[in-house]
């Protein structure tokens, strides 16, 4: 299947990011559920969508589980099959693993994934808690390492052996800043200075507050079906080529090396493949940055530049709006904001957004006019 | 040595409180895990043995916790480390005793062992830590 579409998507939809106070989660999705359905007005939300996948991560926030199941009460989906996806950061880009798995297996003709997060309403040091709990519990956690701490080591790792900056690190903040400000959506929505990021109060160092991407609250959700069925929908489908998932040791340090994330290097081996693309071939991209480092090190996995130059990638401009290949256009975890179980197919309505050349302030100008496009 | 206590990370640190750093080897292939673990992942046999692991090794990264979460917050800023033991170990951990501003990496560390009352749980039970060496 090189290069065919193997689903198509045909709506998405994107709640407010941000600090949502006196929401509860569902109400946040609903908003979300609601964008995709007035976007796709030949979509009957209850006789169409045959199955719901939900990325969440934490029941601790709202004291709630049965994500699943609520959510789509909540989005007028009553009774239809309701899964939740919980794989910490990467939920709801699991749920679009799952949602892919669904049409392809020929079990579903269309099915809606999605993922949301209510954060923050707790405190800092609850939520860095919570966080925590997707690290490995009786070997990182109990010596006291937190998420960003964990991303710290691979940070001071990546320094030592390629010489990457605190400077260069920053720069990640100051782009995806620049994009936030531009998507009325973002949490943040104003441009910061190398300064104030590299004069920002340390978290876990290197890695100092504008590192580190956004307590946020905030839904996500896209509608996928078979392309075969794409056309009754919508005259611009977007379509997925490839997709690929790994994983990896929950300890860090079982790890091969802390430099690089093996699980991203053979997801993203798969989805080329099954693409039938290069690295080189891509116009924009969305990337992981929960923190500086991890966009840094997503450039080098992703093959957007070899290993060790992705600091000098993002201090080049080149993964700028404007650049060779603008990465996180809608201002990525870092300033869009990081509500955990939304991220992925926060990210997924991004590059929808992109490809239909509906991205508003920070629309890439190759897809201005192109109807079509494909999603990696 | 211990051939009949179970093959599980409670009884890693029940020897923790006992001062020592075991790990498991694997009867069959030879792996050493640590952590222990009931299934290896080389060979799927298993059947193990505990081996004891040098306490000595080698600071690979390490970090400085400023925001920790709140069982650790009294301790901010606080040093952890993932350090390199023989036999392609590696183990996460505090480094405690050596000023923050003078850790690199690469550093030679060295295990001990925290006094605890058996009963206490997380975060108070018993653990190891690095110093230097």
């Amino acid at each position: 299947m090189k290069g065919k579409p193997l689903v198509s998507i045909v709506s998405a939809g994107l709640s407010k990011f941000g600090k949502l106070d006196g929401l509860y989660a569902r109400e946040i999705f609903a908003e979300a559920a609601k964008e995709a359905f007035d976007r796709c007005p030949n979509l009957d939300p209850k006789k169409d969508i045959q199955a719901l996948f939900i990325g969440h991560m934490g029941e601790s926030y709202e004291h709630q589980g049965h994500t699943g199941a609520t959510m789509a009460d909540w989005a007028g989906l009553l009774h239809v099959p309701a899964t939740r996806v919980e794989a910490a950061c990467s939920s709801s880009g699991t749920a679009l693993r799952a949602g892919i798995y669904a049409v392809l297996s020929g079990l579903c003709d269309v099915v809606m994934v999605g993922g949301v997060e209510k954060m923050t309403h707790r405190t800092t040091a609850e939520v860095t808690e919570y966080l925590a709990m997707a690290s490995d519990y009786p070997f990182e956690q109990w010596n006291g390492i937190t998420f960003p701490g964990l991303f710290a080591l691979m940070a001071t790792a990546h320094m030592h052996v390629y010489g990457t900056t605190e400077k260069q690190l920053a720069e990640v903040a100051v782009k995806n800043h620049f994009h936030g400000s531009l998507n009325s959506k973002a949490h943040m929505q104003k441009e910061i200075t190398l300064e104030s990021a590299l004069s920002s109060r340390v978290i876990a160092w290197p890695l100092k507050l504008y590192d580190c991407s956004l307590i946020t609250d905030g839904a996500s959700c896209i509608v996928l079906t078979k392309p075969e069925l794409a056309k009754r929908y919508t005259d611009t489908p977007v379509q997925i080529i490839g997709s690929g998932q790994a994983s990896d040791t929950i300890g860090l340090y079982e790890r091969e090396n802390f430099t690089s994330l093996a699980a991203a290097r053979l997801a993203a081996k798969k989805a080329y493949e099954m693409a039938d693309v290069k690295p080189e071939d891509i116009d924009v991209a969305e990337v992981h940055d929960c923190f500086t480092i991890a966009e840094i090190i997503a450039y080098e996995d992703l093959g957007f530049c070899n290993a060790g130059e992705g600091g000098r990638l993002v201090e080049s401009g080149e993964t700028r709006l404007g650049g060779r290949i603008p990465v996180n256009t809608s201002g990525g975890l870092k300033a869009k904001g990081h509500p955990v179980g939304a991220t992925g197919t926060g990210q997924a309505y991004e590059m929808y957004l992109q490809l239909t050349g509906q991205a508003l302030g920070a629309q890439c100008w190759r897809f201005r006019r192109n109807s079509h496009g494909s999603h990696l | 040595m211990c051939e009949q206590t179970p093959f599980t990370i409670e009884q890693f640190y029940k020897h923790v409180r006992q001062g020592k750093l075991l790990g498991v080897k694997c009867k069959k292939c030879g792996k050493i895990h640590l952590p222990p673990r009931p299934l290896c992942d080389n060979c799927f046999s298993t059947e193990f043995e505990w081996v004891e692991i040098p306490k000595q090794g080698k600071l690979l990264t390490y970090t400085i916790i400023h925001v920790a979460p709140i069982q650790f917050q009294e301790m901010t800023p606080y040093a952890v480390g993932i350090v390199q033991l023989e036999k392609g170990i590696k183990i996460p951990g505090m480094i405690r005793g050596v000023p923050l501003e003078m850790i690199r990496i690469g550093m030679q560390l060295i295990m001990e062992f925290e006094e605890c009352k058996p009963a206490q749980m997380w975060p108070q039970w018993s653990r190891y830590y690095f110093k230097s060496a």
